[in-house]
């Protein structure tokens, strides 16, 4: 779906781009530890205003247990940089300085090789967050005495499994809204306009700023079906039992879908973009 | 005294430079507003969802919470725009820009605010002018809370000045890791979008006593909704801890001096 052709040395250049920039994400590992002090921070203010809100109204009013929120808020700081709206800045300046012009001279599948810059972005600062986070939020707090905050594990075995095939949709949806963001600009060179709407749709509708279950009952159906949810909602909900394992199959096969449209999407636009693309200067 | 007009007449010639250079690029600054405005509009419908769900938190209602809100974030878009000198303190050590700052015969700490008056914040402005016009609705406003509500803002920025002096002396020993300060600002924003009563006793200290946002927000703002102080604190606090903030700020300062001596030009 990604590459065009069936021959295995045909992705090597995507594979080697991946590496390279995956190994280079890898460096900024000080930034990940300020991040990580930054993040933890953020995810317990959250806890602690979901806890007041929880304490102070009726059962009736509560979507999801206090365990399975506290759960949801960390997953959704550990996968906070996977999410497609902190950009790729040299990518940015590429197209507006005119260097994308280089990426055209290349004798490779410009969608693929996007693709494949985008999941080296959306990997590495995810890895070099998430696992500390993880063990911060899972074994830390307890140590504290925040148990009641802390990470759960998943509900059971089939939840895990479930969770890392979401999550591995989430990451293939996450590329693929990241490709889009990419072939935006090169209609705007304003390249700010597209990536703050993107970045209000996606906190507002992947669960990062509300857990969905919150939000307004008529509202969760409608964000369920987007291509947002499952970025972080629908993983987490599998995560902590919420969408039962024998409905694991149905989200899936959503997210699959959403990934084939995205990415069929992506691949028009560049099309069309690049029979009118003006290159100046660079 | 004269040394204080000095100052004042410098600082007034580099903003206006400053906004002259940013007025070169005006879609580019409406963009980046409206956006903004965007960001921070689709943040109270997070709050107000919740709201819609749970009715009250520990019994306070959406209006209330709506002042904390508002005066949160006109103090934060205004320290924002303030501080950028500040805030982007760790490229200006590294590419050894700081021994230009350090040839002038002028204050450190005057030459980085001077650096640049952010005019972009005026998205989270508006939309914080906005949220504290809705919440204005519920208050039985008189000449001395619309006082202590000014004089709260202006000691409010002067927090946040405070916590990015001291981020940006961190960065005198490091210019990385520097992410860690984002849990005071960017934090300390979301904490005080609500009252400190809601949160546990542990966290409320950190953010009265070590970083007083609370002192500057909460506080304040409880005396003008009027309201008894959930935690206990006498009506008169309302009207003095707001005090507190140029006091932090005032202990900030030789931090920052501290720093300065300490810097070592990276020579390029």
């Amino acid at each position: 779906m990604i590459g065009p052709g069936v021959d295995p040395g045909r992705f090597a250049p995507y594979r080697a781009l991946f590496g390279a920039r995956f190994r280079m994400l890898l460096q900024y590992r000080a930034a990940a530890l300020g991040g990580l002090v930054a993040q933890t921070a953020f995810g317990l203010i959250l806890i602690m205003i979901y806890e007041a809100f929880y304490r102070s109204s009726a059962a009736a009013a509560r979507p999801m247990a206090f365990g399975q929120i506290a759960s949801y808020v960390w997953l959704g700081q550990a996968v906070i940089m996977m999410l497609p709206w902190n950009v790729d800045e040299e990518m940015r300046g590429m197209v507006r300085s005119g260097g994308v012009a280089h990426e055209l001279c290349r004798p490779v599948d410009l969608y693929a090789w996007w693709f494949a810059r985008a999941l080296a972005q959306r990997t590495a600062p995810v890895l070099l967050r998430a696992v500390p986070l993880v063990a911060v939020s899972t074994l830390g707090l307890p140590l504290v005495g925040l148990a009641e905050w802390r990470l759960a594990a998943p509900v059971s075995l089939a939840a895990g499994v479930g969770f890392g095939l979401a999550m591995l949709c989430g990451l293939a949806l996450a590329c693929a809204m990241s490709v889009l963001l990419y072939i935006s600009w090169l209609w705007t060179v304003v390249a700010e306009g597209t990536l703050v709407i993107v970045s209000t749709v996606v906190s507002m509708c992947s669960g990062l700023l509300v857990p969905l279950p919150l939000f307004p009952g008529w509202v969760a159906p409608v964000l369920r079906w987007l291509p947002f949810a499952g970025l972080l909602d629908q993983p987490a909900q599998i995560y902590s039992g919420r969408i039962p394992a024998a409905e694991v199959a149905i989200v899936l096969a959503r997210e699959v879908g959403w990934v084939v449209v995205l990415v069929a999407l992506g691949r028009r636009l560049l099309g069309r973009g690049l029979r009118r693309v003006v290159v100046h200067g660079g | 005294m004269t040394a204080i007009l000095g100052a004042l007449a410098l600082y007034g010639r580099l903003v206006a430079a400053s906004l002259r250079s940013q007025l070169q690029y005006r879609a580019a600054v409406a963009i980046a507003s409206l956006g903004a405005l965007l960001i921070t509009s689709s943040e109270f419908v997070a709050i107000w969802a919740l709201f819609d769900r749970f009715g009250q938190v520990r019994g306070w209602r959406l209006s209330e919470v709506a002042l904390f809100y508002g005066m949160i974030s006109v103090t934060y878009a205004l320290s924002d725009a303030m501080s950028h000198g500040f805030d982007r303190f760790a490229q200006t050590v590294r590419s050894g820009d700081f021994d230009r700052v350090l040839l002038r015969p002028r204050s450190t700490v005057l030459q980085l605010l001077g650096t640049e008056l952010t005019l972009r914040r005026v998205g989270r402005l508006a939309q914080g002018a906005a949220v504290l016009a809705y919440a204005s609705g519920g208050i039985d406003w008189t000449a001395g809370r619309a006082v202590l509500l000014v004089a709260s803002i202006a000691c409010g920025i002067c927090v946040f000045l405070g916590i990015l002096m001291l981020q940006a002396t961190s960065a005198f020993w490091t210019v990385e890791s520097l992410e860690v300060w984002n849990a005071f600002t960017y934090g300390g924003v979301t904490m005080g979008q609500y009252p400190l009563a809601i949160y546990r006793p542990w966290f409320r200290g950190l953010f009265t006593y070590a970083f007083p946002i609370g002192c500057v927000i909460y506080f304040p703002g409880v005396a003008i909704l009027g309201r008894a102080d959930p935690l206990g604190a006498p009506p008169i606090l309302g009207w003095l801890a707001p005090l507190v903030g140029p006091v932090f700020l005032a202990a900030c300062l030789p931090v920052w001096r501290i720093g300065v001596r300490h810097y070592r030009s990276t020579g390029s």
